[in-house]
């Protein structure tokens, strides 16, 4: 560990082997960290508007009746597999020469995050369906506000990625598309320790 | 990526990030299974359960940040560090002063 050189943003760093890139990406992506840490901002405050609404159910339905532990349990590991798919996208970026397995890993990517939005969309359609919407009660309001804005995210995250799978087949692996994909890379990673703390704390602390 | 079709960088570096990402791909399942799992086979006790849920959650976070978004203290830009860090604190002080002042509200009012 000791030769390991120094990093200059977070994220994953292309070094000398990208000058082009390495010039550009320590202003870029720290511009984006501090975007996501504003995000984290966001976040937290909706998981304390929620924890402070768990008991304000208003005679409603609670976590126990409405979470499904065996569709959190897969969409989470849908989503972790999709950092670790992404991951590699990022290593063939840094040291691969051709682009196939780059659009392969972002693909795979894509796939795990699809099957992720499908599965988050079916749950809420049964909470809806058991007349547990967001109109419902606080809790209901707090929870509505908190589980599917990160779902918009993913979702963002999808079209983001086929923009940049776009890019790669239009213009090939150039500095742009290198900066894009550094900052995906960082958002990803981020949505899925967002998603960590929603399956510890509401799913899991829901149904403990 | 297989060796033949040439590489660009070094090789030791890229066994290296490789290692990391599997590391804390390995992790990473195995603090979401033991949390899913205590819960699935009623372990603990309450307060138990409670306190393990969010040890593992705090522990997979860490992780994340070590392996996934390369945040490595000693080798890292101090300006990303000072902006976790103030971030962090900003979070702690308005998650804690919300659940605080919203649940002494609802004590003093329900």
């Amino acid at each position: 560990m000791s030769a390991a050189p120094r990093l200059s943003h977070p994220g994953i760093n292309l070094g000398p082997s990208h000058p082009e890139t390495q010039r550009k990406s320590g202003e870029l992506l720290f511009g984006f960290w501090v975007f996501l840490m504003s995000d984290a901002i966001v976040f937290g405050l909706l998981f304390a508007t929620y924890a402070a609404m768990l008991h304000a159910r208003a005679g409603g339905p609670g976590p126990q009746k409405l979470y499904d532990i065996e569709s959190a349990f897969i969409e989470t590991f849908a989503l972790l597999s999709s950092s670790f798919t992404f991951g590699m996208a990022s290593l063939a970026l840094k040291y691969g020469k051709r682009q196939g397995p780059l659009i392969g890993w972002l693909l795979a990517t894509m796939c795990l995050g699809g099957l992720f939005l499908r599965l988050e969309v079916g749950d809420f359609l049964s909470m809806l369906h058991q007349g547990a919407g967001p109109g419902r009660s606080a809790y209901l309001s707090a929870f509505f506000a908190l589980v599917p804005l990160h779902g918009l995210h993913v979702l963002s995250g999808i079209i983001w990625m086929t923009a940049l799978i776009l890019q790669i087949r239009r213009y090939g692996v150039d500095r742009e598309v290198k900066l894009g994909l550094l900052r995906l890379g960082l958002f990803w990673h981020f949505l899925d320790i967002v998603w960590v703390v929603i399956f510890s704390f509401v799913y899991l602390g829901g149904l403990a | 990526m297989s060796p033949d079709d040439g590489m660009k960088g070094d090789r030791a570096e890229y066994t290296r990030e490789l290692r990391g990402y599997i590391l804390g791909y390995g992790l990473a399942i195995l603090l979401t299974l033991v949390p899913f799992g205590l819960l699935n086979w009623h372990v603990l006790a309450e307060y138990g359960l409670y306190l393990a849920i969010g040890v593992c959650a705090l522990v997979q976070v860490i992780v994340h940040f070590r392996f996934f978004l390369h945040i490595d203290p000693p080798r890292q830009n101090v300006d990303d560090l000072h902006l976790i860090l103030f971030s962090a604190l900003l979070l702690f002080f308005m998650i804690a002063g919300t659940i605080w002042i919203l649940s002494s509200l609802a004590a003093r009012t329900g």
